[in-house]
């Protein structure tokens, strides 16, 4: 298969970017989106030119590493898949392919795709762990948590902080991103004791590292690759009115 | 004001200031339009401008109307700082966004769609509510007042159109209050989902009706 591709390119992160177009000639159907560049780049060096640059790492889906805007979608036009996991049979050859990184105040661009994302990382600084004591390993299964819970705390904790929540959102709030990480502990009895500190904590920094706020459009769940569900940004909101009224 | 000032001062905090305001408006919705239905009364208006009367000179009225007021301006003043502040967070733009695959249109335009809501109220303010409060010597009557303002098709096509996008307002603001409070239990979605039909559907179509019926019978 042969491929337009509109990328932005940008040098550095003070410098302006803009859209340029490049071919991505014999591209397999099945190879991944990651590879597809992975070949761009591999003529760009050939022939002297700077390569595209973006985040990619496990390729598998589960690192949450590689993250780009492709044709107006964040992980591209399929649905629950991170762009490790996106392959170009998906894509037509007659439709140019429009690559851009996120777009957020909160997510700089360091260069080409790369933007910076360590706004999430102090969003779980600020409340995101939970504190245990050191000692001998407790036994397994001393704590009963129902299954229905377990489960629930496991779908939320499947976030893989990628931020398509960001990107997809048109406030760029990284609700879906916070609230996965406030529900995952406010349901597990290790979580209880930071519960109201760690909720109102979490917001703080959110709003402190220019995110938007949530205006529950639901976009976010629509584009997230582990498909977190907006029930758990519910939650939130409720531990954190708790919180506030404590 | 301690847990107001914490509220505010936060993002998700705002979100409760305006689902809050947001249904208490939507009641007042309920009571506006309850009483206007006495304008189908065939009596020649005086049912409704006994109405009337009663609702510009009762104490409780009158102090619900402040209440009212307060109410409006803190949804439309959070309003904007929210979305002033939502704005901001993404100064570049995409190149390509294709926004429709992810949410519905009236999820993104809470803004236009009240900023619109908000001019028709100012309209609406100045045609009945400024002119029986304080011109009551030169409008007697109340019902008239609405005839003569809907015997005008130009004005009577800024009210439903007002009223059409105050439905669309509300079909993504009832239902996203509950998200906001945190209520989002399965065995609630039917509920809200019936309740959201009655403020997004039913409420709007009685305000239609009223311009309409004047069209129809000048």
């Amino acid at each position: 298969m042969n491929f337009t591709l509109k990328v932005w390119r940008q040098t550095s992160s003070a410098a302006q970017g803009k859209m340029v177009e490049y071919t991505a000639s014999n591209i397999s159907p099945d190879m991944s989106f990651l590879e597809m560049i992975d070949l761009v780049n591999l003529d760009l060096a050939r022939n002297g030119h700077d390569t595209i640059a973006f985040d990619h790492d496990c390729r598998e889906g589960i690192c949450g590493t590689c993250g780009m805007y492709i044709n107006g979608r964040a992980h591209g036009p399929a649905r629950g898949v991170a762009t490790c996991q996106l392959y170009m049979r998906s894509f037509k050859e007659s439709e140019p392919i429009t690559i851009e990184p996120w777009r957020a105040k909160a997510f700089p661009v360091i260069k080409d795709l790369v933007v910076d994302r360590s706004g999430l990382d102090r969003i779980i600084q600020a409340g995101g762990y939970v504190t245990v004591d050191t000692g001998g390993v407790p036994d397994g299964n001393v704590i009963p948590i129902p299954k229905v819970v377990a489960d629930e705390a496991f779908d939320a904790a499947a976030c893989i902080g990628c931020g398509a929540c960001v990107a997809a959102c048109k406030n760029s709030s990284a609700m879906l991103f916070l609230s996965a990480k406030v529900s995952q502990l406010a349901l597990l009895p290790q979580g209880k004791p930071e519960r109201e500190a760690r909720v109102l904590g979490m917001v703080a920094q959110m709003d402190a590292e220019g995110f938007g706020g949530c205006s529950n459009t639901l976009a976010c769940e629509a584009e997230c690759p582990k498909e977190i569900s907006v029930t758990h940004i519910a939650r939130l909101n409720r531990e954190f009115l708790a919180a506030s009224v404590k | 004001m301690g847990l107001f000032a914490t509220l505010y001062h936060s993002s998700v905090g705002k979100k409760f200031v305006m689902g809050l305001t947001g249904l208490f408006l939507c009641s007042f919705l309920v009571v506006h339009l309850s009483g206007n239905f006495l304008l189908f009364k065939h009596d020649g208006g005086a049912a409704f401008d006994a109405y009337g009367m009663f609702m510009s000179t009762n104490l409780f009225i009158r102090t619900m109307e402040i209440v009212l007021f307060a109410g409006f301006i803190l949804h439309l003043v959070t309003g904007t700082i929210t979305w002033l502040t939502n704005r901001g967070a993404r100064p570049e733009k995409y190149v390509r966004n294709d926004v429709s695959e992810n949410s519905t249109w009236m999820s993104r335009t809470m803004f236009l769609t009240g900023s619109i809501v908000f001019i028709f109220l100012v309209v609406h303010l100045r045609t009945f509510w400024v002119a029986s409060r304080f011109y009551a010597a030169e409008n007697p009557s109340m019902y008239q007042l609405v005839r003569a303002a809907f015997s005008d098709p130009v004005y009577c096509a800024f009210y439903i159109v007002a009223i059409a996008l105050l439905a669309f307002h509300l079909r993504h603001g009832f239902q996203s209050a509950f998200q906001t409070f945190g209520i989002k239990k399965q065995k609630y979605a039917p509920l809200i989902h019936l309740a959201g039909m009655v403020f997004w559907l039913l409420i709007p179509l009685g305000f239609i009706s009223m311009p309409v019926y004047f069209l129809i019978n000048p």
